[in-house]
């Protein structure tokens, strides 16, 4: 229960509130106006005037089109491995207690919470070591690692709401651990894998500081947009590109926002 | 027992009666392939870096050679290489200490003042910022902090424009161009960490139990009064928890230094020279070490501050 004095914000707490908030969506609303900008080279402002143009000529560039597809296909494999991953260290540890599991936990949380130029350096000296060549191997072993926590995160929150008396009842029913996996455990859990599966694809599409340092001559799009940023006369193609990268890294994480938003924790408050 | 006799017919009944009655080995099976992912990957190549650093360089050759030494480790704390370590640090300080400053009234409104449905569009819309293309979102700033760009544009329409000038000539944080000086590149890591500080800020004073508010308020306490001494020391653990991803997130970046602000090298543009372009990867790895001993300096500090129970 709110109490009357509590119930009005002065005004002063309520701009600031709202102007943050406006501060935190204005260098989004910039790239979405200078899509559409006819000025080629430079950004002044106000804007010159608007065009559709440069969505065609983006489209038909093929270095950035190799670089959407290499950046999907890291996306997915990596998704799909810190799904398997992430579930089965969440199943393995949301309700039992023993020696280490603190420790344990830390350690799956470690490759978000260093410095991605730690992760990113550590796991390129070990490739060095071990003689592997740099490629999409490299970049899925790197993403999938620090995609783990995201669908784990997602998936314990999920497993320590769902009643254990459910799983008991399927085993006493005579389902075998396939059967009750399939039937009782999974459709409970869809929901929540499902978002943090968005919000891993997301995070690995998105990816740019472990990339730099795993990726060799591959250039997922995130290095091909870096790459575009010391080319003053491709400006135009940027903007587009910019504007459609933004889109897709907000969009999952409304979905996931969706799919999650009944329950206690919600999805993607952590990143 | 019934539940045992209905195993029987399952195929895969020894197993399942297996993993049931020795729920050790059921952990052990589980977390067996992500535990394994882990060290091996990940402990695995943290080792391998230290081991990296370990290694010589020739700078005449320019070649790694397996010579084991501590002579990078050493050159941390040259005059120029520690200067970058400071330097990285100040920024690191004044972007959590900005952050914490920006996010605290957000976080204070959602969690107290605002209506469901305000507080569910301020949750949304701190979420969206943190998830929008990190690389975009600093992009986009180049754009603004450009030439003839939009700040430049509203400062002209405010009749400012001297008070940016006298801004970017002031020293340690001016420049040539706002693009180009320590002011620029502050705003912008101030930017992209923000929604990081606002949710584990929100999430503590979400927790702050209502009928001490309301108690304080019976006693008499102005708002003021209520905010200081109730409100404030229950947040806090929350701001230590988001200042670890503010702090730690710029201590790293390398990304942004090179974007945006003037040519004076961070750790995370530093290693990434050192291994790039330099080619001695044996430094770069010895370097790198010190965000490492740096972010579990400040872990075990937020820890004390109550900063993990706030996460």
């Amino acid at each position: 229960m709110r109490s009357e004095h509590e119930a009005g914000a002065g005004w002063c707490l309520k701009s600031a509130a709202w102007g943050g908030l406006a501060f935190m969506h204005f260098p989004i609303v910039v790239i979405f106006l200078y899509a559409f900008n006819t000025e080629q080279s430079a950004f002044s402002f106000p804007l010159q005037g608007f065009t559709l143009q440069w969505f065609g000529q983006a489209w038909a560039r093929h270095d950035l089109r190799d670089a959407i597809w290499l950046s999907v296909r890291i996306a997915t494999l990596s998704t799909l491995v810190a799904m398997a991953l992430g579930t089965l260290a969440a199943a393995a540890l949301y309700k039992r207690e023993f020696f280490g599991k603190e420790g344990i936990t830390l350690m799956f949380i470690l490759p978000i919470a260093l410095p991605g130029i730690v992760t990113g350096i550590a796991l390129l000296s070990a490739y060095k070591l071990v003689g592997l060549e740099s490629g999409v191997l490299t970049i899925v072993i790197g993403h999938a690692t620090f995609c783990i926590v995201v669908v784990y995160n997602n998936v314990i929150a999920r497993f320590r709401r769902s009643s254990q008396s459910l799983i008991e009842a399927s085993m006493d029913l005579g389902a075998d651990p396939l059967q009750t996996f399939r039937y009782v455990v999974l459709p409970n859990l869809a929901t929540a894998l499902l978002a943090g599966g968005m919000l891993a694809f997301a995070l690995s599409f998105d990816e740019i500081i472990v990339t730099t340092f795993t990726a060799g001559t591959e250039r997922t799009l995130p290095i091909w947009l870096l790459n575009q940023l010391s080319k003053p006369r491709d400006t135009p193609v940027t903007n587009v590109v910019a504007m459609m990268v933004m889109l897709a890294t907000m969009l999952p994480i409304i979905g996931a926002y969706y799919l999650t938003r009944d329950t206690d924790s919600v999805s993607g408050s952590g990143k | 027992m019934t539940a045992n006799a209905l195993y029987l017919r399952s195929p895969l009944h020894p197993l399942a009666g297996l993993l049931h009655r020795r729920s050790g080995l059921l952990l052990a099976v589980l977390l067996g392939p992500p535990l394994i992912w882990i060290c091996v990957i990940y402990l695995g190549s943290l080792l391998a870096l230290l081991w990296q650093g370990l290694y010589s360089f020739d700078d005449y050759t320019m070649a790694v050679l397996p010579q084991l030494t501590l002579r990078n480790y050493a050159l941390i704390f040259a005059k120029g290489n520690w200067d970058i370590v400071l330097r990285t640090l100040a920024m690191a300080s004044a972007v959590t200490a900005a952050s914490a400053v920006i996010a605290f009234p957000i976080a204070l409104y959602m969690s107290r003042h605002a209506t469901p449905t305000v507080k569910a569009l301020f949750y949304i819309g701190v979420m969206l910022p943190m998830w929008a293309s990190y690389i975009v979102k600093a992009y986009s700033w180049t754009v603004i902090l450009a030439k003839g760009g939009i700040v430049f544009w509203a400062v002209g329409k405010l009749h400012l424009l001297w008070l940016l000038e006298y801004l970017l000539g002031l020293p340690y944080i001016g420049g040539s161009t706002l693009s180009t000086s320590h002011l620029g590149r502050f705003l912008v890591f101030t930017y992209i960490w923000l929604p990081f500080m606002v949710l584990p800020i929100q999430a503590a004073l979400e927790r702050v139990p209502p009928n001490l508010v309301q108690a304080s308020m019976d006693l008499g306490a102005r708002s003021a009064q209520t905010f200081r001494h109730v409100i404030w020391p229950l947040a806090f653990p929350g701001v230590v928890a988001g200042s670890i991803f503010t702090f730690s997130l710029t201590l790293g970046d390398f990304i942004i230094p090179t974007l945006v602000g003037p040519s004076g090298l961070f750790i995370g543009t530093y290693v990434y020279v050192q291994q790039g372009a330099v080619g001695n990867m044996p430094m770069a790895a010895a370097f790198t070490v010190v965000p490492i001993v740096l972010i579990a300096a400040y872990l075990a500090m937020a820890k004390r501050l109550g900063a993990f129970d706030a996460l």
